[in-house]
């Protein structure tokens, strides 16, 4: 069949060219009208990420555990060669520690009587999630990490995500069996912060480079480098007093925030559940929309 | 089962392996490898794919292809939705129109072609991914990425090359 005379092929060959060229050309047109649509209809383009995410999870997963294997040989090794150095530090430091356990024993000891007097109302306790790093990409267009836990698993989407240092970002989609974490670092990352020394609010923005920016301070505040950033709570998305870094500069092109989180050695992270309703309140469109629905058949 | 239809099979299965391996590329470019700092400046590794069958064996990689290898880089790294499917494709448009200039020229030529042409890649992507996020992105982490893209270039094009000669001999 494949065997044709050449007087087709003679046609054909170039009208082979021509379809050719405007598939390309089709094909462009249809990548800038992706772009278009994840401009409209992020939310859709998030369902679709969420989706295709999932099926190659599996994949993802099965990989990414002998690069973690290998990246821990190596590590212990190098862990191996300053052992005795870190064991100087790490007594040094302990014996500091010490003295600040006794602190703050004795502050929290202070801190419940006084709360117990003033009937002051609890925080929630988290539910914690731990799931694996699968995926991760952070550079100049995009800083997410893919988690091998999802909506099975009881993760939700705006949920805070943390590492042993602290905050790292928040769940920005999730399927069933994994989700996708926005880091602080995203250029499209706010998280409502406070400067834990003079609690001046402000909002904490990334830019996709690995520090992250302070804005929206309120006049006349005071910062100075080393200060820490703890988050603030406000609007509900993240609960307040996680730790997120420290202040690294001030200058003219504005407050920059050093990290606590170290992005790069991040195997599992806990998705913390603190019960917040938080910036996409999803229950309350469920709910409002069973009602609808509830109405309509209640009608009939 | 007939002789003829292993050989078709086999034959089948030796000519999807291009895109098998900038499949597997494209995976592989978002397994974190917890190594301090590399994840900022992280080679597109299709890149190197798609460069090396648009000169070698584009019949084995086509234009669809190559939107498909786009959109799954845009959809698992988390960029905007059509960013890598522009770049590979203009990728491929501008190698596929220069495929005579390529032809039986030493590993030099075809790595200074990668350089050039990985270079109109990394511009046209910090372009659009600023354009899209209406702020100048990072320069320096897109200039990092191409060099470290053109080191880690040789290693995986010696690996095609050898994957060609063994497996796709018959043009």
């Amino acid at each position: 069949m494949e065997q044709r005379p050449s007087a087709l092929l003679r046609i054909a060959a170039p009208l082979k060219s021509l379809v050719q060229r405007f598939m390309y050309l089709g094909l462009i047109g249809a990548a800038f009208g992706l772009m278009l649509l994840g401009k409209i209809d992020a939310v859709l383009v998030d369902r679709v990420r969420a989706e295709v995410t999932d099926a190659v999870a599996p994949i993802l997963e099965a990989l990414s555990r002998p690069v973690a294997t290998v990246s821990k040989g190596i590590q212990n090794f190098q862990e191996l060669v300053v052992i005795r150095e870190d064991n100087a530090v790490l007594k040094q430091q302990n014996a500091r520690l010490m003295q600040w356990q006794t602190v703050a024993r004795k502050l929290q000891a202070e801190n419940i009587a006084l709360q117990n007097l003033l009937g002051v109302v609890h925080d929630k306790n988290a539910n914690y999630v731990s799931a694996r790093v699968i995926a991760g990409s952070s550079g100049a267009f995009s800083n997410m990490l893919i988690v091998n836990a999802g909506q099975n698993d009881g993760v939700r989407k705006g949920q805070a995500v943390t590492s042993d240092r602290g905050i790292i970002g928040r769940i920005s989609e999730v399927s069933n069996r994994s989700a996708r974490v926005l880091l602080l670092t995203d250029i499209n990352s706010r998280v409502p912060v406070l400067i834990e020394n003079n609690r001046t609010r402000a909002i904490m923005t990334g830019s996709n480079t690995s520090r992250t920016k302070l804005i929206h301070l309120p006049p006349g505040a005071r910062v100075t480098p080393s200060d820490r950033i703890i988050t603030s709570g406000h609007g509900g998305a993240f609960p307040s007093g996680l730790p997120v870094g420290i202040v690294a500069s001030v200058s003219d092109g504005g407050i920059e925030v050093q990290l606590f989180a170290d992005f790069a050695k991040l195997e599992f992270v806990r998705i913390a559940d603190f019960g917040l309703k938080g910036l996409v309140d999803m229950s309350v469109q469920k709910s409002s929309a069973k009602h609808k629905a509830g109405g309509k058949t209640g009608i009939k | 089962m007939s002789v003829a239809f292993w050989q078709k099979l086999d034959q089948t299965a030796r000519s999807i392996t291009p895109f098998g391996l900038s499949l597997l590329l494209v995976i592989l470019s978002v397994v974190p490898t917890h190594i301090p700092g590399y994840a900022q400046i992280a080679p597109i590794l299709a890149l190197v794919s798609i460069y090396h069958w648009a000169i070698y064996r584009p019949n084995l990689l086509p234009l669809f292809a190559v939107f498909i290898l786009g959109l799954l880089q845009d959809l698992l790294t988390g960029t905007p939705p059509g960013l890598y499917i522009l770049v590979f494709l203009t990728v491929y448009g501008v190698v596929l129109s220069q495929r005579r200039f390529f032809a039986g020229k030493s590993f030099t030529v075809y790595w200074f072609g990668f350089a050039v042409v990985s270079f109109v890649a990394s511009v046209e992507s910090w372009v659009l991914g600023s354009a899209w996020n209406f702020a100048l992105l990072d320069f320096n982490a897109v200039t990092f990425q191409y060099l470290l893209s053109l080191g880690i270039f040789p290693i995986i094009a010696w690996i095609f090359l050898r994957w060609q000669q063994a497996f796709l001999q018959q043009d």
